[in-house]
């Protein structure tokens, strides 16, 4: 396997100007013969259809939920981030650059994420002009706030419903192209295999989640924008449908699955309340703004009410253990700090997975009325889901999965080594390496989609003879298509004894111990064996209630468990075989008085893994990263 | 032409127009209340009401014009509710087992039912009080003593009463919503709160009542009949 | 500590079950034991669900996705209230200590001819994306916009649009609405964009398309009972439709402009 990254020569600061400048075009007369297929509606996938269909291209677009206004990308909070410099403090271009590159503790490509900073900007004149109703000041501009511990103010914001209103921006375009006729919309309906003509992308095979009908569409180029794959993790902040089925099944076909193991623990989420849990809930970090975070220094305690801890029983462990940082630290520190406490016996509230987020100080300070004003709203969820005021009582906080960095290898053009299958969004490795900053999701999503595609599509087609109406007859679509008929049908046919939902918890459970927040040879090790095991387990013994030919819940998360069962296995690869310790990536056997360490010299790269068969070990591949323009450095935040 | 149709034919463009003609009846209601109340002035009332009546036929032209317009509304009213509410009610073919109301109200709800009611009674009262077909002992140009006679019917006094609360609950809602469908109400925390609407209501409907029911309890008693009346016989 | 109290309910669920968008259907009931009065209640679903698939039946299908109340997704007339007994709150984020021990609670699918049974609980919404589809957005392509504060937008009105901007789809305003109407849906979008100067353009044609495409759905008329607002789980005032029904009068009388042919050569 070749992984040519295509970086365009040249200055960093010029290489997407020239890039654009140099690439090939195609005449406008032409678009309308070429078909893209588009699959997923979040941010990345909406703004691709849109603009593609405003170009001319023919443009069909797929998603599970029932309208394209529903994809995840609706659940970001924060904001955006745009090197606009509006507030006068320093930002720029290049420092947007840097921030992004040393967040993910350099293991992202510089040329990708320049320009991601250089598109920052276009991104919030598109989405301001789409009637996005940012946040604004007294005078009519743009307001911003510093994010994540950004020392500048350059995120956008809409509210706590940032996400919401950019993909409703992207939809309501969408929508605009569907009335038009640019854009064919498939909601409810889950793409399950991708079909490769003489090694090209060139269709997909999608089932109609209503109807249960199975079908091939083909195309001159597949786009799979289909978000992250936290729900290996079974409990996580995605929507219950996010899945990694899309990507999974193209890594399958041949596109290289790049740096699986790099994973987003976010520290304040709402602990599991019980067995029963289906998802976790995500606080705003800037909870830890005011509150303090800690645990009752004895084990014996955990027992008892916080109010009935005295202080000097309290263990306010990132201020103990990060003086400068204290409960600022970042998010992998922070998330780190509170499972060690919870590994060591000190956790509260059920099943010891919690840390307290205390304002029984800041409301001391600042009094009550201060503390609703900035986090009321929070409070009110908070209460809302776990019935205590935390006001009165400490809020139970504690890590979870919130973002997957790794995703489907694309080169500069966003296409994968598959040609013609191009990765957008969260869905591809490429901008945030080991660890994405906050407010930096939302931003890529609408870069790829926006501002990449529209013109890196037009050169993989230009010149292309456009596929034929029979196409969807060929002997690889008919076979891929067969695939999905036959894998649906063993599905249901295999009428074992356990639920979908008991192997994906239990998969679940293993991820979270031994690939979650702290990994070490022996877990992995002890993983890859065990999930191997549950596979086989599955596809002996699950239960698939129901048929194939009409609505059924079941089979489609079957059919996603199954997938989330084998990169499960690929993660915990990925992590046993990066012997240090980066971003989201930590090797408790790699660490240095309690840090990461990272080990430059043997693991700046990329790791993409190629699909060797059924049964078979992937194999590995590297990307070297290749730092021109900035010194590689430790992260230090004691 | 075709725009106007196409207003016409929109479920919001019908819900104007019944917001239109429902505030042109609100006014007509409210007049007609208020010449009603010289039923009190005592001992003069015959010759007020005769006044009053003989000032409504100043100009016969404008009088039938008047008239033709209300008509004209309520002709629009009704038929635009009986639209929509067939639109409506083919909006839900299947209802739900259990529905529990949070905010609406009983005059919200029984706007059509009320509106039949108040149809109805239209008819009866022109019947009744204008053309007099209706009435035990009716003359021309003498309100004051046609209502009287007309109340000493117990059973018609009490529909009229009946009726008016009717009325009452159809203005709780109708003169609220009429102003929030035309969009002449400026933003509000509290956008369901309705406290003009509701004076108005009531006002209206006891205004309206007050007449029957004062005959029923005795307070009205037959006066003779207008001195400009007389002098004419 | 955990949690409120660690209390379990058991309950009665008296379930609408419909095999297919054609079938009839009908309500079943089932024994819900032993929830958690911590679990919200697509979690209490989720466990009867589960108990069901594990005896090879049929899982009761609703529609669902981001479970912190913001896609729209979920949505169900949960004892004749829309997403249930706590105000603004969707059916996700409702818990199960709204509920007493040995209730029996009904549960039923949006109804409105707009919103075909798809089956169970699921429904057919996509009659709101040809509302936004007809005229819920601006018409600018990408690429040509100019810079973000070139436009000075008074903070009140950002806000103001934002209000309306909330709106998350799910439906609960139609199910709610005596007349299944779907005007604080449409309504909260042409408010949206009509309070914005980047939706003065389009402003009035907007407000005719949107509102006849709600006819053309067989949504019912807005009689302003006001049950879509309560049901609202965002709290989208009614006092949009008063923007929405000032547009399309102002729009009826100018008229659709109808567009010169364009500038080819």
């Amino acid at each position: 396997m070749e992984l040519n990254s295509s970086i365009p020569s040249g200055p960093l600061a010029d290489k997407w100007t020239t890039h654009k400048a140099e690439i090939k075009l195609v005449n406008p007369a032409n678009k309308r013969k070429y078909t893209v297929l588009v699959v997923g509606s979040g941010l990345a996938g909406a703004s691709a259809a849109a603009t593609l269909a405003e170009l001319g291209y023919n443009v069909k677009c797929y998603c599970f939920q029932d309208s394209p206004r529903r994809a995840h990308s609706i659940a970001a909070q924060g904001g955006i981030n745009a090197a606009k410099n509006y507030q006068n403090d320093g930002d720029s271009v290049h420092r947007l650059f840097y921030d992004t590159i040393k967040g993910g503790d350099f293991r992202a490509r510089e040329a990708n994420v320049h320009r991601l900073a250089e598109i920052s900007v276009h991104i919030i004149d598109q989405c301001v002009a789409q009637g996005v109703p940012f946040a604004r000041e007294y005078g009519g501009l743009l307001a911003n706030r510093s994010f994540g511990g950004a020392q500048v103010s350059r995120t956008f914001y809409a509210r706590g419903q940032t996400g919401q209103q950019l993909l409703l921006g992207a939809y309501q375009a969408l929508e605009k192209e569907i009335k038009k006729g640019g854009v064919t919309m498939f909601p409810r309906t889950e793409m399950l295999d991708v079909v490769l003509v003489d090694g090209h992308a060139k269709g997909i095979v999608v089932r109609n989640l209503v109807t249960g009908a199975v079908d091939t569409h083909m195309g001159d180029a597949v786009l799979l924008c289909t978000g992250g794959y936290g729900n290996v993790f079974y409990l996580s902040t995605n929507a219950k449908g996010s899945n990694v089925t899309a990507t999974w099944r193209a890594h399958r076909r041949g596109a290289a699955f790049a740096n699986p193991c790099y994973t987003q623990i976010h520290p304040t989420c709402i602990p599991q309340s019980g067995e029963y849990q289906s998802k976790l809930t995500l606080m705003s970090e800037s909870l830890r703004n005011d509150g303090r975070v800690w645990v009752p220094r004895r084990a014996e305690d955990v027992g008892k009410r916080p109010d009935e801890i005295a202080d000097a029983d309290r263990d306010y462990f990132l201020e103990r253990k990060y003086p400068s940082y204290g409960n600022l630290s970042p998010r992998d520190i922070a998330s780190r700090a509170a499972k060690e406490v919870c590994d060591e016996g000190r956790g509260v509230g059920p099943g010891g997975l919690g840390v307290y987020l205390d304002f029984r100080d800041s409301i001391r300070r600042s009094g009550e009325k201060t503390i609703a004003e900035r986090y009321g709203n929070l409070f009110d969820m908070y209460q809302r889901i776990t019935d205590e005021n935390p006001y009165k009582v400490p809020m139970r906080i504690y890590p979870a999965v919130h973002y997957t960095m790794g995703g489907l290898w694309v080169d500069y053009n966003l296409m994968s080594n598959v040609p013609g299958l191009f990765v957008l969004g969260e869905a591809n490795f490429s901008d945030h390496g080991a660890n994405r900053l906050g407010a930096s999701a939302l931003m890529q999503g609408l870069a790829d989609g926006y501002f990449v595609i529209p013109y890196t599509l037009g050169h993989y087609l230009a010149g292309r003879a456009p596929v034929g109406a029979g196409a969807a007859e060929s002997p690889s679509a008919r076979a891929a298509q067969a695939d999905v008929e036959a894998r649906t049908g063993k599905l249901l046919s295999i009428r074992g004894r356990r639920t979908v939902q008991s192997f994906h918890r239990e998969l679940g459970r293993i991820m979270w111990d031994k690939c979650g927040m702290a990994r070490d040879r022996a877990g992995l090790e002890w993983a890859i064996g065990r999930i191997g095991e549950l596979r086989a387990e599955f596809w002996e013994n699950v239960t698939v209630p129901g048929s194939g030919g009409e609505l059924n819940q079941s089979l489609e998360n079957a059919g996603r468990v199954a997938d989330f069962l084998e990169l499960g296995e690929l993660m915990c690869r990925d992590a046993l075989h990066r012997e240090e310790s980066c971003g989201g990536h930590f090797r408790v056997e790699y660490q240095e008085a309690g840090e990461a360490k990272r080990n430059d010299d043997a693991f700046a790269y990329v790791a993409a893994w190629e699909w060797k068969g059924e049964g078979q070990v992937q194999a590995l591949h590297k990307e070297p990263l290749v730092y021109e323009n900035i010194q590689l450095q430790t992260r230090s935040y004691k | 032409m075709n725009a106007l149709w196409k207003f016409w034919d929109s479920s919001l463009g019908k819900k104007i127009v019944m917001a239109v003609t429902g505030l042109a009846g609100v006014g007509f209601v409210v007049g007609h209340m208020v010449g009603n109340l010289q039923m009190f002035a005592g001992a003069g009332a015959a010759d007020a009401m005769h006044a009053y009546a003989k000032l409504l036929r100043t100009s016969m032209p404008l009088l039938w014009a008047v008239r033709a317009g209300l008509l004209a509304c309520v002709v629009l009213h009704v038929t635009a509710a009986l639209q929509l509410a067939a639109r409506n009610r083919a909006a839900r073919p299947q209802g739900y087992q259990q529905v529990t109301p949070q905010a609406s109200t009983f005059a919200s709800r029984t706007m059509l039912l009320g509106g039949i009611l108040l149809v109805t009674f239209i008819v009866v009262h022109i019947l009744d009080m204008t053309l007099g077909v209706a009435h035990p002992n009716f003359t021309h140009l003498d309100p004051y003593n046609n209502l009287v006679f007309g109340f000493q019917r117990p059973l018609m006094a009490a529909f009229y009463v009946l009726a008016m609360a009717a009325l009452g609950a159809h203005l709780v809602h109708g003169a609220w919503a009429s102003f929030r469908t035309l969009g002449l109400r400026k933003a509000s925390e509290r956008p369901l709160h309705r406290t003009i609407a509701v004076a108005v209501a009531i006002i209206v409907a006891l205004g309206f009542m007050s007449v029957p029911i004062a005959v029923v309890i005795g307070a009205l008693q037959p006066q003779g009949a207008a001195s400009e009346m007389q002098a004419s016989r | 500590m955990g949690g409120s109290s660690g209390r379990t309910l058991n309950l009665t669920l008296n379930v609408w079950r419909q095999a297919g968008p054609g079938s009839a259907g009908g309500f079943k009931t089932y024994q819900a034991k032993g929830i958690s009065t911590d679990a919200s209640f697509l979690e209490m679903l989720d466990v009867v669900n589960e108990e069901l698939a594990a005896k090879g039946e049929e899982p009761i299908a609703f529609d669902h996705d981001c479970r912190e109340g913001i896609c729209g997704s979920c949505g169900m007339l949960i004892n004749g209230t829309a997403h249930g007994p706590w105000k603004m709150t969707t059916t996700c984020q409702l818990h199960m200590r709204a509920f007493r021990d040995g209730e029996t609670i009904t549960i039923e699918p949006w109804r409105a001819s707009a919103f075909p049974v798809v089956k169970d609980l699921v429904v057919d919404r996509s009659a709101f994306d040809r509302i936004i589809s007809a005229g819920g957005y601006v018409s600018i392509a990408t690429g040509n916009a100019p810079d973000g504060n070139a436009l000075p937008i008074p903070k009140v009105d950002a806000d103001a649009a934002m209000d309306a901007a909330e709106c998350i789809g799910c439906g609960a305003c139609v199910a709610a609405c005596p007349n299944a109407s779907a005007s604080l849906f449409t309504s909260a979008k042409v408010s949206h964009l009509g309070k914005l100067p980047q939706g003065q353009p389009e402003r009035y044609r907007r407000a005719l398309r949107m509102v006849a495409q709600m006819d053309l759905e067989h949504f019912g008329g807005c009689s302003l009972h006001g049950e879509c607002m309560e049901a609202c789980p965002k709290g989208i005032s009614i006092d949009h439709i008063m923007q929405m029904n000032r547009d399309y009068v102002a729009a009826s009388w100018k008229g659709e402009p109808i567009a010169k042919a364009g500038g080819a050569g």
